[in-house]
């Protein structure tokens, strides 16, 4: 971990291997890095597939990197449902990054998450924040939830649209404009990209983007000041090199808009409070497990069956018996119950 | 705890023919690993830097062109820089036998010629990266 911060990049790789597969040395290092995060900014690209977005997260990050600014792309395929195996072909598309000194690519499967945002993306994203890179481009895969989850990690949305998918545009009847800070047409060059962009600008004079719901209701409300963002639509042609440089502009307001909002923090404590959430779940269940047992987890899943109750009051009833554990557990005079024996 | 295998399929200098490169990332894929296809015209520094950030646990390199004898030991001098000596490299493509023991000589463990199967390249994996002490 040291050499990590240090700057070596084998040894961040190889700490964002341990990080990815859950290894307990992982889980140590996550922990003692986890303090220096929260400097990032971590920008968002999501859409359908073939919307092109890792040839434009490609175009970015090079703009980003002419403008001086050291960067990590985080780009995650999907699994393959029946191999747990996955082709990760976005570096294809950022040939001209692989070799900068300024750039770290860490392509990612989404194994077995399908909404793409893993945990063990979060942490990567936590690791290489850490270490202190100041940009994280976060590539998702394009479908359904993928596009909500998106916003989990990042504090910059990018929604990006591909023209020719028929008139209605894809994200506005999935009704997911919503959580995009600035919104993209990219493939400018195709001649349906006119539409395109009418179809985004009119759901917009609609009204459709002007309340965003996604930081936490865990802080204070921001002061009702009248700073707004308006979320840009812009038109990228990475064939002919167009639109990149808006983009990054908007891109960079966007982080200044969280910044002199407060946004920014009430954004970490959002996510913090959905980590946090998301650990807590696994903690009690894995307790739960351990302290009731399989057999009378398959004892209450049997009754179900049978139909003798359902499955929620099933897990009522296997709650109630652990409080009746923990309690026993807890009073001098009761005879200790053994934990039961589980695997870790 | 997840261990799954990372290979990197790469396909340097000025060769054009990727269906065979293809064919065995898919293969690879449908096998449960995972893939990183990093495409053509890879220079050797981009093949190294490629295996050094995705901490691959193995490198696929598919050579068709002809020029694998001047590719492949830049390949290794790259990879040996970054400190990835150990790191197994297979070869793919059209290699003439004669140059199998120099290939060899250089550090390649494994040259496939054009018809083989798949699985072979699967088991091999499966073995160079079980033996592999990383």
């Amino acid at each position: 971990m040291t050499s990590a911060l240090a700057g070596d990049r084998q040894a961040t790789a190889r700490l964002l291997t341990l990080v990815e597969n859950g290894h307990p040395q992982g889980r140590v290092a996550l922990a003692a890095l986890y303090p220096r995060a929260g400097q990032a900014h971590v920008i968002g690209f999501t859409g359908s597939t073939g919307a092109g977005k890792s040839t434009l997260v490609g175009e970015v990050a090079r703009e980003l990197r002419g403008r001086g600014k050291r960067l990590a792309i985080v780009a995650v395929d999907p699994t393959s449902p029946y191999s747990g195996g996955a082709l990760l072909g976005d570096r294809l598309r950022m040939r001209d990054l692989a070799d900068d000194p300024g750039t770290f690519i860490r392509s990612m499967a989404s194994r077995g998450h399908p909404g793409g945002i893993a945990r063990a993306t979060r942490d990567v994203i936590t690791v290489l924040d850490a270490l202190g890179v100041p940009v994280i481009l976060v590539e998702t895969v394009g479908a359904g939830q993928a596009q909500v989850e998106v916003a989990r990690v990042a504090h910059t949305v990018v929604l990006v649209e591909a023209p020719g998918m028929g008139d209605d545009v894809q994200a506005l009847k999935a009704g997911l404009m919503e959580i995009a800070d600035i919104v993209v047409v990219n493939k400018a060059d195709r001649p349906e990209a006119r539409q395109t962009l009418q179809a985004i600008r009119s759901a917009r004079l609609r009204g459709r983007f002007t309340e965003r719901e996604r930081v936490s209701d865990a802080t204070p409300a921001v002061d009702s000041v009248a700073a707004e963002w308006l979320v840009p639509i812009l038109e990228t042609s990475a064939l002919q090199h167009t639109g990149v440089a808006d983009l990054v502009d908007a891109a960079l307001a966007h982080r200044e808009y969280l910044v002199s909002t407060t946004l920014w923090d009430s954004l970490r404590t959002g996510q913090i409070k959905a980590d946090v959430e998301a650990w807590l779940d696994d903690e009690l269940r894995a307790l739960a497990h351990a302290r009731l047992g399989e057999a009378r987890l398959a004892e209450a899943i049997d009754g179900v069956l049978r139909r003798e109750w359902d499955p929620a009051a099933a897990a009522q009833a296997l709650v109630r018996d652990l409080v009746v554990i923990l309690n026993s557990a807890t009073r001098p005079e009761v005879e200790q119950e053994e934990p039961t024996q589980e695997e870790n | 705890m997840t261990e799954t295998i990372r290979v990197l399929i790469a396909k340097p200098g000025l060769d054009g023919h990727d269906r065979g490169a293809k064919v065995v990332a898919r293969a690879l894929r449908d096998a449960g690993m995972e893939v990183i296809y990093t495409g053509l015209r890879q220079t050797p520094a981009m093949v190294a830097e490629a295996a050094l950030q995705e901490d691959v646990d193995v490198v696929g390199l598919s050579i068709l062109s002809g020029a694998h004898m001047a590719l492949v030991p830049r390949i290794m001098e790259e990879l040996q820089l970054r400190g990835l000596a150990d790191l197994p490299v297979f070869l793919g493509g059209i290699i003439p036998r004669d140059d199998i023991a120099a290939l060899q000589a250089l550090g390649v463990s494994a040259v496939f010629g054009p018809g083989t199967e798949s699985q072979s390249i699967i088991s091999y994996i499966r073995d160079a990266v079980r033996s592999d002490p990383g």
